[in-house]
């Protein structure tokens, strides 16, 4: 199933004609493994947990029948906070990640230097993509409890937690607005400066170009950034297992628990349940995404 | 986590492309006092911010309070227990997810590319699919259909199947979810790279010159394919080396889950190995931005950014 393999299924020595007819089927074939893998290892796993979701075994009987129930749990008590509270922090560290990810494009993208804007868009990749274990430690080493910055700084005495809700959105936020400056950057280059000129050759004030035009232009790749930003933060999990352990209700933590065996037994049906709503409302925020980054990109041309 | 590699993939070398370009931006800005202040005040906030954890993180780790410097955290590394084993996993681990997810998608782009245009939205769909199931989804749904082994196929051959892939020594079903996750920045890096080749014409002219179909794919188009074939690969180590999720919830010990398993006992060597590994991801998003650097990758840029936009 290599390269090789797949993708020559020479249409022989045939004649031009029939070389063409028979090009179709053939080609097909060569993304058949591509298909058929997809369908097998993402393909039941999803349907494993769509199943497992609305339906319940009987222990006793083995007898498999419809239910609401897991999903009407992962919706109430400790599961409805989880979920609340990582709505609540994906959209708090989205919020400010986003405004001080577009305050930070503009600075750079303004400045008219080629040198700081390719430097801060390589740091902003390779921040982006320092997620996960390794910054909740960095993070531990400088703002926990023995941590660098803390003890310098005193900031335990000033009531300052990392192993909490405002914890969590200064870490989220160090891999959150680089994002933010990475996908709002070509949007800001798109702002073309004759339509400021033209604004301000018509007499418009800086407020007034904002608001009548760059904003405007803006306000889908904005969007799009948001809810880019929203759907990184609710989905992650490492950085939050590495920092906070349960002490913040996340959905994603809930499950790992669920999973991992330290409730009671029969969670793993509302593991399910709960990793359906993430889908579905990951799949909400892509289906907001798409469309907007879209219609942004008439603007980028 | 999933959502933000492929941006920065696209966007570097794009970034790069773009900084030989003479910025548009006129004297317009410039010219008034009070932005460039703002501006500056606001790049070194950031600065600030994102810098002091890397340093704050450096100095704890050779800073030992009551007995002055120390690199002990980093000498010890070699000689630590699990050490070896768990890099050694994960970067085997890595290497077979590289080459699953290109083998699987370069037969696949190219063949929609020339014969089935029609395959395409399909084609498309299905690697970008994973990006709407979170990991830790998608971990609830293999426990499940792992659980299935023991408890309806134990006496099928499939039993046999179900536990080798979960061999302690090479789990294979990582492999799988690695390659699901990774799917979706495969695709947008090798989509971009097809999108810079006209391999159409390419395949009717070595074609038309007698070469085999096997010469085309190996001699004529993987040559054209290179930078984004080595951003696929780095963009998927840099996955396999982070991941924590799938693997600690399936109970296997890669790279992260070690790095988490020791900071109880050893914080500071495992905020030693997490300086480490933040280093070595930023060596390999330089040198894939480099990548993206070579011309024919770079003329291909402003196309990758609009339409993966898209």
């Amino acid at each position: 199933m290599s390269a090789t393999s797949t993708a020559p299924h020479p249409p022989g020595t045939a004649g031009g004609a029939s070389r063409r007819r028979r090009r179709g089927p053939r080609t097909w074939l060569a993304a058949l493994p591509l298909l058929a893998f997809t369908g097998l290892c993402f393909g039941i796993p999803l349907g494993a947990i769509a199943f497992g979701a609305v339906t319940r075994t009987d222990p006793a009987t083995g007898a498999t029948a419809l239910t609401g129930e897991h999903l009407a749990r992962s919706l109430q008590g400790p599961y409805l906070g989880s979920l609340v509270g990582s709505v609540q922090l994906s959209a708090l560290t989205a919020l400010i990640g986003g405004v001080l990810g577009v305050i930070i494009a503009q600075a750079v993208v303004t400045s008219g230097s080629a040198g700081l804007r390719g430097a801060a868009l390589t740091a902003s990749g390779v921040l982006a993509n320092f997620g996960g274990v390794p910054l909740a430690f960095a993070f531990i080493a400088t703002a926990g409890i023995s941590g660098v910055v803390t003890q310098l700084a005193d900031l335990g005495s000033l009531g300052w937690n990392l192993y909490s809700f405002t914890g969590l959105t200064v870490v989220y936020l160090y891999f959150l607005t680089p994002l933010m400056v990475l996908v709002i950057a070509p949007a800001l280059d798109g702002l073309r400066p004759q339509w400021r000129e033209a604004a301000q050759s018509s007499g418009a004030t800086t407020g007034q170009f904002w608001r009548h035009v760059g904003l405007p232009v803006l306000a889908p790749s904005l969007l799009g950034g948001f809810v880019l930003l929203f759907g990184t933060a609710f989905a992650a999990h490492a950085t939050a297992a590495a920092l906070v352990g349960g002490s913040v209700p996340l959905v994603t933590l809930k499950i790992a628990d669920a999973l991992s065996g330290n409730v009671l037994t029969g969670q793993e049906n509302v593991a399910l349940a709960l990793g359906l709503d993430m889908i579905l409302i990951a799949g909400l925020v892509m289906a907001v995404y798409l469309p907007l980054q879209r219609r942004s990109a008439r603007w980028l041309r | 986590m999933a959502a933000m590699t492929p941006t920065a993939a696209r966007t570097t070398p794009e970034a790069a492309a773009g900084a030989p370009v003479p910025a548009p931006r006129p004297g317009a800005f410039r010219a008034r006092r009070r932005p460039r202040v703002w501006r500056g005040a606001v790049l070194a906030l950031a600065g600030a911010y994102f810098l002091v954890p890397l340093l704050a993180s450096f100095v704890f780790t050779v800073h030992v309070p009551g007995q002055g410097i120390s690199f002990e955290a980093y000498t010890g590394l070699l000689a630590a227990d699990g050490f070896t084993e768990s890099l050694l996993l994960s970067l085997g681990l890595a290497a077979a997810t590289i080459a699953l997810s290109l083998v699987l998608a370069v037969p696949a782009l190219v063949a929609v590319r020339i014969g089935s245009p029609r395959l395409r939205p399909v084609v498309e769909v299905m690697c970008m699919l994973p990006l709407v199931v979170p990991p830790i989804a998608l971990v609830t749904g293999i426990t499940t259909v792992l659980r299935w082994g023991p408890e309806h196929l134990s006496r099928t051959p499939l039993y046999q199947t179900f536990l080798a892939v979960q061999n302690e020594s090479f789990p294979v079903v990582l492999v799988l979810a690695y390659t699901v996750l990774a799917l979706p920045f495969v695709y947008r890096s090798l989509d971009a790279g097809l999108r810079a080749v006209d391999v159409p014409t390419l395949v009717e002219a070595a074609r038309s010159c007698g070469a085999s179909w096997p010469y085309v794919v190996l001699r004529v188009l993987l040559p054209n394919l290179r930078a984004s074939l080595a951003g696929a690969a780095f963009l998927t180590l840099a996955l396999v080396l982070g991941e924590f999720t799938i693997a600690s919830l399936l109970g296997f010990q890669p790279f992260a889950v070690w790095i988490v398993s020791i900071s109880g006992a050893q914080a500071r060597m495992s905020v030693a190995v997490s300086v480490l590994s933040l280093l070595i991801t930023w060596l390999l998003l330089l040198a894939l931005s480099r990548a993206g650097t070579v011309p024919s990758t770079a003329a291909a840029a402003p196309a990758t950014t609009s339409r993966k936009e898209s």
